[in-house]
């Protein structure tokens, strides 16, 4: 990989630190009046997710991380691989649990999932935004409160465990906000 | 063209705020009988300091044919110099200056600069007419004042007058920075990193801050203290996360000044940069005669972002280089 110089830090930029690729979040050049200029830059660790503060001294560079996100479509799990396929080439990749981590619990067969590849390895799945799931177990007892005071924890297919309001009911399919992890929506 | 940049980084709210600044400050000037004086953007000199990149250009015309190389000033110091040489007296300006390499959330490359000089002012006379600007400008409270020595020992209880190099390098290491320290050689880089990182986000928060007597090595042009030769007449001030201003008691010996330069180039040889020819002019004059006196350069775009509580310079400049 090439040598970035500070010069060329921005946001997204991938680059190699401790041995990890990380990507930068923000560059801000602190400079005295009179004296050395320096970098100081957010970053995330792609591997284990960290955001760290790391200064560099302007005009120093530091090694290119090879990283790309690729978007593919999740197909199944042979419970020790997630094989996901590229929907043009059909060409397809396994992660394995490191590089799902948590966001295993919301993968959904043929959504569409980023691929984070580090030397052309996957390294992290990202899901969409949004996704549907059908939820398995939920207290079915309480109904009647449409508002929804604090709601009540449901299972998924997946096992991810949601707060739901409490007129939802098992066999029904909620939107959810991967993000958050928070109920979204049912949907019809 | 709708996705050309067209409109000002500034609000037009902002800019009339930025006016009133600036007649604000000529008033101020003007009370205090310094009067406002204009000197060349360009020049055919330029500064030796290792940290400043100058942008440079020619002017090719009548008895020029061949070209004369021309630099935009990173600071009006030298031309006031030799106007103060030359028996102006007390004298401000309000100029461009222009710093290549520099861009950022306090920086874009061209930038507005107050400078003024008082004839017969120590550096402390000085910051006291500072800190009234200020007050004027800001309506803030009196300025604390704290020696270099002092924030270093009260933040970091260090003495950066007296630590060695590998124990500075130990004290970077503990705050993060051992992948800078390994490859420094000297001390000043190191005590720069941890003043602008450690220090500065902790001084002048509430009330502005003048950190004076800054070590000799950092001198710049500023005469050394006649009582300890280990620190130099140079301040600056701290306003709420950002460095505002850099004054000096001015150096007025030629001999010493030029042997400063010198010793900027060897640095510049060490570092692969490439040498500045000393500016003569400004030498001669020193050498005819630089009357006792103090000066200060203030960043007015920052004092701007102050006054209108902004986070960005481009936020009070009619349009950033983005723009330009």
């Amino acid at each position: 990989m090439a040598n970035y110089s500070t010069n060329e830090f921005k946001g997204g930029l991938k680059i190699m630190i401790d041995g990890e690729p990380c990507t930068i979040l923000e560059n801000e050049m602190v400079k005295p009046g009179k004296g050395q200029a320096f970098n100081r830059v957010k970053i995330r660790k792609l591997i284990s997710g960290k955001v760290l503060e790391k200064t560099f001294k302007s005009g120093d560079s530091v090694e290119g991380a090879d990283v790309m996100e690729t978007d593919l479509a999740y197909l199944y799990t042979d419970g020790e691989f997630w094989h996901f396929m590229n929907n043009d080439t059909f060409e397809q990749i396994a992660a394995d649990e490191k590089a799902l981590g948590d966001n295993v619990k919301w993968l959904v067969e043929n959504d569409v999932c980023t691929i984070t590849l580090w030397n052309g390895n996957p390294i992290a799945v990202t899901p969409p935004n949004f996704v549907e799931l059908e939820i398995t177990d939920t207290d079915p007892g309480l109904k009647g409160d449409t508002a929804g005071t604090g709601g009540k924890p449901a299972t998924l297919t997946t096992g991810a465990v949601v707060r739901v309001p409490l007129f939802v009911q098992i066999g029904e399919v909620i939107k959810v906000d991967t993000r958050t992890g928070e109920y979204v929506s049912r949907v019809k | 063209m709708n996705e050309v940049k067209w409109a000002p980084s500034a609000q037009i709210e902002t800019l009339k705020q930025r006016a009133a600044v600036l007649a604000s400050i000529r008033s101020f000037f003007a009370e205090r009988d310094v009067y406002e004086v204009e000197t060349p953007s360009l020049s055919q000199a330029s500064v030796t300091d290792v940290h400043l990149a100058t942008f440079s250009t020619q002017f090719v015309g009548p008895s020029y044919a061949q070209g004369l190389p021309l630099y935009l000033q990173t600071s009006p110091e030298f031309a006031m110099k030799r106007l103060l040489a030359a028996g102006s007296g007390a004298i401000y300006q309000i100029s461009k200056a222009f710093r290549n390499e520099e861009s950022g959330r306090h920086h874009n490359p061209e930038f507005t600069m107050l400078e003024w000089y008082r004839p017969g002012f120590d550096e402390h006379l000085l910051m006291d007419e500072i800190d009234a600007l200020m007050q004027c400008i800001l309506s803030c409270d009196k300025a604390q004042r704290i020696s270099y020595q002092a924030a270093f020992q009260q933040y970091l209880s260090i003495d950066p007058l007296t630590i060695e190099l590998e124990s500075l390098k130990a004290v970077c290491a503990e705050y993060g920075y051992k992948d800078i320290a390994d490859e420094e050689t000297t001390i000043d880089p190191l005590l720069q990193l941890l003043f602008c990182m450690e220090i500065e986000p902790q001084i002048g928060q509430d009330i502005p801050c003048f950190v004076y007597h800054f070590p000799a090595s950092q001198a710049a042009l500023a005469k050394l203290n006649e009582q300890d030769k280990r620190v130099a007449g140079r301040f600056e001030l701290y306003y709420k996360g950002m460095e505002l201003a850099n004054g000096f008691n001015e150096l007025t010996d030629a001999e010493e000044q030029s042997k400063r330069f010198d010793e900027d180039n060897l640095q510049r040889q060490q570092m692969n940069l490439p040498t500045v020819d000393k500016d003569m002019r400004f030498l001669a004059a020193l050498d005819q005669g630089l009357p006792n006196c103090a000066g200060v350069a203030l960043g007015i775009d920052r004092l701007v972002m102050l006054a209108t509580d902004k986070r960005e310079i481009k936020e009070v400049i009619a349009f950033d280089i983005e723009r330009a």
